[in-house]
């Protein structure tokens, strides 16, 4: 392929780190601990979160082996029950869902908007300590033997039959449900109140749009989560008869209680990876995002729409037919706002200048992953092919295709696009591309196989299989282990380069976003002095006609 | 290729040939549902494809290389339009068509023969109304309509299908429905497909599809010799429903002949059907259902019937045409106890003889 490139790096000779920079303006633990700096609260999350990750995907690995074969050989079925539910719980609350709000969400959008920090600093960093007591009272769960409900919570199974943790891990969720809360909180408020002058709603950037609607799905979503699991801990611990129908509970409200929540949160991982997504695609195509507006309010109305799709989890569950009716419709309506995206993102590269770095391969790789993750959400949406489809690994391919293929991919390509502006220092390029398609080709391997899988009526959360299902999860299994080593790489080469990257200087993509017009690593306080929007978001010209101002005045 | 063993060869040659990639088509519903499907890998493939064409073409056309320079553009609200509509209209005819399948899947037709289906930790319990009781296998003859009634003693199962496409979730504390019509006679996977608990995976079995004539043949052989409806009698004399169920005028509870389908009006004024839901819930949850007329002296049963036993006694009603039976009933609690001894305490006693 081409050896074109848009990165500008100063002279390596001459460029340093600035020497004040807000990794640098204070040292010991306690300045990290106790800061209110939102960068370094976000890299505070970062570490988190990548720890859990691995913790995550380490219980993937062992589900992947254990599904080798279709005995339950590996693990015990119990042993497996906790196991992927403890990957269920780790992934969705304590990686997914804070992965880029908390982290680059949490990075750049003070800068983006144009402010020193987020509204409410303190907030943040509660948001963070509430996350890790969310991390530690989880790791509890695990230590103490683990839970078995599945990541769903369902009751009665929760409420009564099992005599795991459940109140812990019910517990962990409750707590990281309020950590999203708080971040979604000060996003709000932050976009609302700290936009610089100039910064009207229409030149955000799109990731500012994205994580907008990502927050105000967690403000109004995560509080009916937490109620349904303070009802599940009473239930289980007073039996007050909410769900168990023993008890002369209703066992589909619990179902209606959680998917109100469950669903939005799905829109919750991925709508701030649609933000990283435009913004990748418009800088490394040079571009203005095709349809800006189109691509802004599809953000919102992925939002609104997807408080009212929730019964689509319960088609098969006895609710009226009537009602699965109009939830198939209303899901198909929020099929629709991903699909503009799609199409908006494909057309920014319609005349681009384009280049292939690290981040626009995994946004490539995001657009085929999601369209196909995006389209199997049809097949289920649809009620007819629900039936057969539901419960099966069918959907567990189509969510790992929106969760994985999708938001995964979105966070590295966000992670790989401002790590130079995180840590002044840029990321090997070569390894970083091989390492982005060893993850694509990995993640096909893994998770295609399933969809076939599911088509054939191999149910989900099964510890052993009907032989006949093996050679497809041999292929899944396989691809596994080729997609850990994908997400291993990016660990091993990001940690070299923070000592032995290249120097970045402040803008090493010449993006137009204000966060890259103040230095790499930024200040404490972001900027010298308060910064005025006087152009449209992504405007390239814009760029060029400051830079050509820079080498005149120089 | 010789230095690979031909052991190894043989061994992957036997693996590939047991590796179907699409499950057979044995119900009637089948054939309609992977239209469905196959229509929307077309609309899927077609999308993919447009997708990976645009990019890749955008890709290499307007690379750096290629073209140093971009050309800013705003968007274009026709191009827009059309990639909202045009998705718009063909998920639009995914929902239609899903709809109708849907309605299909989970409306019996009024003559299918009715078969109760507990799910239970980590078992499926099968109720012929013949008497046949099976244990995750499922016997049905080929060509008829076979509904399902479900309902779970425990927790949530799912009762799957896959060579019918068919499944059905079991829940506890209501029965749920669903029918189908084998087409082809054979052996195929049952699955729970709901998460419930250890032994989920083991919770797995077959449905035997029978030419009519193996069918009867099976359904001689295996019947326990009652029937439900007759297993039905026998509880309901042994939990002494009879003392106040009996057809005499001045009966403490209503009238079980023909009750099963007609319209009951309840104490509170509300019109019911007394389906099998309903019949269910007067008998586990009688305070709530006591029909006008009648004082809500009814005890509750919950907990001391199993779902398996609600079935046999709402059998028992639906099969109630005459009084006769039910006379009968009471002739057979003054002979020596069958298999009830303290369970058989009358229900507590009416101060209040109300004559309907």
């Amino acid at each position: 392929m081409s050896s074109a490139t848009i990165v500008n790096l100063p002279d390596p000779s001459t460029a340093r780190i600035p020497k004040m920079n807000f990794l640098t303006r204070e040292n010991g633990l306690l300045s990290w601990l106790l800061t209110g700096d939102h960068k370094r609260i976000a890299t505070l999350y970062l570490i988190s979160i990548t720890f859990f990750f691995f913790i995550g995907g380490a219980l993937a690995g062992l589900i992947r082996l254990e599904l080798l074969t279709p005995q339950s050989d590996l693990m015990a079925a119990d042993t497996y029950n906790k196991v992927f539910t403890m990957h269920g719980l780790i992934m969705i609350f304590l990686f997914l869902v804070p992965s880029v709000p908390a982290t680059i969400g949490n990075f750049v959008i003070p800068m983006m908007v144009g402010a020193k920090d987020l509204a409410l600093p303190k907030i943040n960093l509660l948001s963070w300590y509430l996350y890790i007591l969310a991390g530690g009272v989880m790791i509890y769960t695990m230590m103490v033997g683990g839970v078995d409900t599945g990541w769903t919570f369902t009751a009665p199974l929760s409420t009564h039959y099992l005599n795991t943790n459940v109140i812990s891990a019910g517990l962990a969720v409750f707590i990281a449900g309020f950590s999203s809360i708080f971040t979604g909180l000060n996003f709000i408020v932050t976009i609302h109140k700290m936009r610089c002058p100039g910064m009207t709603w229409f030149r955000l950037p799109l990731f500012v749009w994205a994580n907008y609607a990502a927050s105000i799905l967690m403000v109004l979503g995560t509080p009916v989560l937490a109620i349904t699991l303070v009802l599940v801990i009473l239930e289980r611990t007073i039996h007050i008869g909410v769900f168990d129908p023993a008890y002369g509970g209703d066992p589909l409200l619990f179902q209606h209680l959680f998917w109100f929540y469950s669903h939005p949160a799905v829109y919750i991982m991925i709508l701030p990876g649609m933000g990283v997504i435009s913004e990748v695609i418009s800088t490394f195509s040079r571009k203005r995002v095709f349809g800006y507006t189109a691509v802004a309010f599809s953000s919102v109305a992925i939002a609104v729409f997807g408080f009212f799709v929730w019964a689509h989890h319960m088609f098969i569950m006895g609710i009226s037919n009537y009602a699965a009716l109009v939830f198939s419709l209303l899901t198909m309506l929020v099929a629709v706002p991903s699909a503009i995206k799609i199409f908006n993102w494909a057309f920014t590269l319609y005349k681009g200048s384009i280049t292939f770095e690290t981040p626009m391969l995994y946004a490539i790789g995001f657009m085929g992953l999601f369209t196909i993750g995006g389209m199997t959400g049809i097949f289920l949406g649809a009620t007819g092919t629900d039936i057969h489809l539901t419960e099966t690994y069918f959907v567990v391919a189509h969510f790992h295709f929106v969760m994985v293929g999708g938001m995964l991919m979105a966070f590295l390509a966000g992670i790989h696009f401002w790590w130079p502006k995180w840590t002044g220092r840029m990321y090997p390029e070569k390894i970083s591309q091989f390492a982005a398609v060893v993850t694509y080709i990995g993640f096909n391997l893994t998770f295609f196989p399933q969809f076939i899988l599911g088509m054939l009526g191999m149910p989900r959360r099964y510890a052993a299989y009907p032989p006949q299902f093996q050679v497809l999860n041999v292929f899944s299994t396989a691809g596994a282990t080729v997609l850990g080593v994908g997400y291993l790489l990016p660990v091993l080469y990001l940690t070299w380069s923070l000592r032995y990257g290249a120097i970045a200087g402040s803008n090493p993509w010449q993006a137009t976003g204000l966060e890259w017009q103040t230095q790499s690593p930024p200040l404490t306080e972001n900027f010298t002095e308060i910064p005025i929007m006087d152009h449209e978001a992504y405007d390239y010209e814009w760029l060029e006609r400051q830079q050509a101002k820079e080498v005149a005045s120089v | 290729m010789s230095h690979i063993s031909p052991v190894l060869w043989q061994f992957l040659a036997k693996w590939l040939q047991h590796c179907p990639l699409f499950p057979p088509e044995a119900s009637t519903i089948a054939p309609q549902m992977d239209a469905l499907f196959f229509f929307l890998v077309l609309i899927s493939l077609v999308g993919l494809t447009l997708v990976v064409l645009l990019v890749v073409a955008f890709s290499v056309l307007y690379s750096k290389n290629r073209h140093p320079k971009a050309v800013q553009i705003e968007g274009s609200t026709l191009l827009e339009a059309t990639w909202t509509i045009i998705p718009l209209g063909l998920f639009l005819v995914a929902f239609v068509w899903g709809a109708l399948i849907y309605f299909r899947v989970y409306t019996p037709p009024p003559n299918a023969m009715n078969i109760y289906v507990v799910g239970k930790q980590w078992m499926w319990k099968v109720e012929h109304p013949g008497g046949q009781h099976e244990i995750d296998e499922l016997h049905v003859p080929v060509g008829r309509a076979v509904q399902l009634t479900l309902i779970s003693q425990d927790v949530f199962h799912s009762f799957s299908i896959p060579a019918f496409r068919v499944k059905r979730e079991a829940i506890p504390g209501r029965y749920t429905s669903v029918w189908f019509e084998a087409t082809k006679p054979g052996t195929y996977n049952l699955f729970c497909t709901q998460y419930c608990g250890t032994g989920h995976s083991t919770m797995i079995g077959h449905v035997v599809v029978m030419k009519s004539g193996a069918y009867r043949k099976w359904l001689a052989s295996s019947t326990s010799g009652m029937s439900l409806a007759q297993d039905g009698e026998r509880l309901f004399a042994s939990l002494s429903c009879n003392a106040c169920h009996n057809t005499r005028p001045n009966a403490r509870g209503p009238n079980l002949v023909g009750v099963y389908g007609s319209q009951l009006t309840l104490d509170d004024g509300q019109t019911v059907t007394a389906d099998a839901a309903y019949l269910r819930q007067a008998i586990l949850d009688p305070s709530q259902n006591a029909t006008e007329g009648y004082a809500a002296i009814m005890p509750t049963y919950q907990g001391q019937i199993s779902e398996g036993g609600v079935v046999e006694l709402i059998e028992y009603i639906r099969n109630l045409t005459t009084g006769y039976r039910l006379q009968e009933t009471l002739n057979t609690t003054q002979l020596p106890p069958v298999n009830e001894s303290k369970t058989a305490a009358p229900a507590p006693g009416a101060q209040t003889e109300v004559n309907p």
